[in-house]
């Protein structure tokens, strides 16, 4: 055990401490998503609803969802989220026909459920509110996260009639929704978790005393060090 | 008892049972490091009980293999579950076997007479690499394509034969359809099997000769008038009874990963994994899962010679063959490092931090980085070779040199007293 | 000596607890995996309920709809129509749906018009011979189909199997049982719900609870 310690935990900690090769991370900025926060999810599937489903699907996300894991009625669910006719068992396309897409924005904007999970949520948070005007590109904004992004600035009239903190509340809310999609299980995994372990806590209290009982017999028993 | 008997008079069950469990001598003196063999088995089913359950929802075909995935995650009850206990316990599995290993040359294990298990366990850990690559493919994301794509065409390599071989390991002209369905087979029916067998091989061998310990000597010498090594006692209850409060222990620390960080920040599961495959579009950055990476490394320090990157493949496999040959390597008398000379430990400690910072590298990109650059400017030179590349050639070379002056280092110094007795 | 014996029950007395413990994580860790068995979110999405809106159906009028990717048939009789109905019997081979009827009809499915209300036909449209679609044919005295004596029912036109318009099957088909009738019910005036008994036929909770409804 010491001479385990002695040689690769350092370097293993220099290691994991020390990350040289890293690519400039792009300034980010904090999402400080909560996953908890029931209301800020279903504020966020609202908006991603209303804003974002015209073009981006969610493909591997039901209706149903926002009922079981959101808390959000199924009357509501079918009257307000739900627009082209789908039912709540169905999983959430967009209204977008791709060769209309390719024609008008270059290419199919991407479904969006797993965006979360590769991109992660502070860089969505950043590129939400990171689009600027520039003439150049064909929908008049650029984003410093993604140059040369052909998605619109589709956000540009939430931000204009709202106060900068209440905009930020807003796309946090909508980053916290598809944090959510990314992985619906983050909701139920960690409280899990903590019953399995305090399970296997007392599992490991008992095993330990079996074996310390048994082991009298190694120590001081029949199974004691012979000559 | 008498179903007891019914069974004995035709099935051997009391004979294996005391043969192997309640009359198999263990020496007493079992440490830490003897708790992952266990482990191990541990691991092997946990991996082939979920890789079952995930087995019956998992679509093997370019068109929904990945979507079968996230059906998995998201519709199957309890679907993410199983899932992360197969991700998870990839990882796991192979930090046992590694520290499973390390336990092989701290003690000796490999020495004769145990060399055939060493052996045995050697081809276990290539088919264990072989069964974890090839399940990477399955879910179908950017990482596995791309990674399968690399690694496959290191076989084009192979002089002469390497185009027709490519073509006929991939059954196309480029990883698709055919190479997902063949490496589903592979990995769910073919390596499985042979791991299981492998695996009874590998106990058989060591229960005929018997375990070693952590003093390196052989407890069948001192054997009481009974037949019975002085120093040993009986596997089962004492070495079932501790080895499981270690699964207990291990268990912890494993659902501490799966329920709180089953991705481990990309170590366990590659964010670029949750993006479906696109032969298209490459990846900036294909890296294999950490437990590949000090092989991928040594792979990509060799430079291209001569045009092609067939030296570099010899390179990774050597690295890989040359632990089978550590019983004839090791020209010590002495098993334990605790009676070796200095220059043995220090030997071993480079050797693992070799292993340890190619492993790091093989997730790093190959490039100098920025403050590699201005320093190399500040002292008036240019950053020619990439400093990856550099760090990747030197650690290489001590992890070669381990192997390669074992003979000699093993043979020079002084070995401290080994006593006749184990020391408690 | 004393000692020992002491210790001997201790043993036992610890090894069961743990056992017992053991045992039960077990059985947790055993729970989510037969839990996939049971039906995914997908399964129960796919097999949904189809809700009607019948307040628009004309006499004779008939809507086709896909459930569990069966086709079933809903359309409007009238009293006529129910009259006659009545007149087949020599004709058919179970006029009282008598033979398999557990596969071939729910339970509160009992009259020989073989709807929970006569004017409202619910019937799954696959033949009951090889399952191909049978097509409706309401005219009654169709030359083609026995002049006089044919009241109006469906065809198939794979084996010439001839049903009545409430699905049952005529003597002499090659098909052997009457179509079947799905699980349905009123959920109000003017919507059926085909999938879903009603609530009193509804089956234990479990079922209740793998229905996405």
């Amino acid at each position: 055990m010491n001479k385990f310690i002695n040689t690769i935990a350092p370097i293993l900690i220099l290691l994991v401490s020390f990350n040289g090769f890293a690519s400039s991370n792009l300034d980010l900025d904090s999402a400080n998503t909560d996953i908890t926060n029931k209301k800020s999810l279903q504020n966020g599937a609202k908006l991603f609803m209303n804003y974002c489903s015209g073009c981006h699907s969610l493909e591997f996300v039901r209706y149903i969802k926002f009922t079981e894991d959101l808390g959000i009625p199924k009357e509501y669910v079918v009257e307000n989220l739900i627009f082209n006719g789908e039912k709540t068992g169905d999983l959430i396309t967009s209204a977008m026909p791709p060769d209309g897409a390719t024609r008008w924005f270059g290419g199919v904007p991407p479904d969006l459920s797993l965006v979360a999970r590769y991109k992660g949520t502070d860089w969505i948070y950043t590129y939400l509110r990171g689009f600027y005007p520039d003439d150049s590109r064909p929908f008049g904004v650029n984003n410093r996260v993604f140059k040369n992004v052909s998605m619109p600035d589709i956000l540009w009239e939430l931000k204009r009639s709202n106060t900068e903190e209440d905009f930020n509340a807003y796309v946090r809310d909508i980053v916290n929704f598809l944090d959510y999609v990314g992985e619906p299980a983050k909701l139920v995994r960690p409280a899990i978790g903590t019953k399995v372990l305090g399970f296997l806590l007392v599992l490991l209290m008992l095993t330990m005393l079996v074996k310390r009982e048994y082991w009298k017999d190694v120590k001081y028993g029949k199974w004691r060090a012979k000559s | 008892m008498n179903n007891k008997n019914w069974i004995d008079q035709r099935f051997p069950l009391t004979k294996v049972w005391n043969e192997h469990l309640a009359e198999y001598y263990a020496p007493r003196n079992f440490n830490f490091w003897y708790f992952f063999g266990s482990l191990a088995i541990l691991m092997l089913v946990m991996q082939l009980i979920t890789g079952i359950f995930l087995t019956m929802h998992y679509k093997a075909d370019t068109l929904n293999a990945f979507a079968s995935v996230e059906h998995i995650m998201r519709d199957v009850n309890w679907g993410w579950l199983i899932r992360y206990m197969h991700s998870t316990g990839a990882s796991a599995f192979f930090i046992v076997i590694y520290l499973h290993m390390y336990r092989g040359l701290l003690y000796g294990s490999y020495k004769a007479p145990r060399e055939l298990i060493w052996i045995l366990g050697m081809v276990l850990y290539i088919a264990l690499m072989a069964e974890a690559f090839m399940g990477y493919v399955l879910p179908w994301g950017q990482m596995s394509y791309w990674g399968a794509q690399v690694i496959i065409s290191l076989f084009g390599s192979v002089p002469i034969v390497g185009t027709d071989l490519l073509i006929w390991i991939l059954g196309d002209y480029a990883v698709g359809d055919p190479a997902l369905n063949r490496f589903f087979s592979l990995h769910v029916i073919a390596l499985p099997l042979i791991l299981v067998v492998l695996v009874f091989l590998h106990i058989v061998a060591l229960h005929t000769v018997g375990s070693n310990n952590p003093d390196g000597i052989e407890i069948k010498e001192n054997k009481d008038k009974n037949g019975i090594p002085k120093d040993g006692i009986p596997f089962h209850p004492y070495y079932t009874v501790k080895d499981i409060v270690a699964v207990v222990v291990f268990l912890m620390l494993f659902c501490a990963v799966l329920f709180y960080a089953p991705a481990l920040n990309g170590y366990f599961l590659e964010a670029a994994n949750f993006v479906e495959a696109n032969p298209l579009k490459t990846p900036e950055h294909i890296a294999p899962l950490w437990y590949l990476t000090p092989f991928y490394t040594i792979l990509r320090a060799i430079p291209p010679i001569l045009g092609s990157q067939f030296p570099g493949v010899v390179a990774m496999f050597s690295a890989l063959l040359i632990l089978v040959a550590l019983p004839w390597l090791d020209r010590s008398k002495v098993k334990s490092i605790r009676y070796r000379p200095w220059i043995y430990k220090f030997s071993l400690g480079v050797f693992a931090t070799s292993f340890v910072v190619l492993g790091w590298l093989g997730m790093q990109p190959v490039i100098s980085p920025e403050w590699y650059v201005s320093f190399m400017g500040m002292i008036g030179m240019k950053a020619n070779t990439a400093l990856y590349l550099i760090l990747a050639r030197l650690f290489t070379v001590l992890y070669f040199g381990f192997f390669i002056l074992m003979p000699i280092f093993t043979s020079i110094g002084k070995n401290k007293q080994v006593p006749d007795r184990l020391v408690e | 000596m004393s000692e020992q014996e002491i210790d001997l029950k201790k043993r036992q007395i610890l090894k069961n607890a743990t056992s017992v413990v053991g045992a039960v994580g077990v059985g947790v860790v055993a729970w989510p995996f037969l839990s996939t068995w049971s039906p995914s979110a997908r399964a129960k999405a796919a097999g949904a309920p189809v809700d009607i809106d019948i307040s628009k159906l004309e006499n004779g009028q008939l809507v086709r709809v896909l459930w569990r990717k069966k086709p079933v048939l809903v359309f409007k009789r009238d009293e006529q129509t129910l009259a006659d109905l009545e007149t087949l019997s020599a004709e058919l081979a179970d006029p009282n749906s008598t033979e398999d009827s557990k596969e071939q009809q729910p339970v509160y499915i009992t009259k020989s018009h073989r709807a929970i209300r006569p004017e409202i036909a619910v019937i799954v449209g696959v033949c009951t011979h090889l399952g191909c679609s049978p097509t409706y044919r309401p005219e009654v005295g169709a030359a083609d189909l026995g002049g006089e004596r044919w009241k109006g029912g469906f065809y198939c036109p794979c084996h010439g199997s001839k049903f009545d318009l409430a699905g049952r099957v005529y003597d002499g088909a090659p098909a052997p049982t009457n179509l079947q009738i799905p699980p349905y019910h009123f959920v109000s005036d003017t919507v059926v719900r085909i999938g879903v008994s009603p609530d009193e036929f509804e089956k234990t909770p479990i079922m209740k609870r793998n229905r996405l409804s």
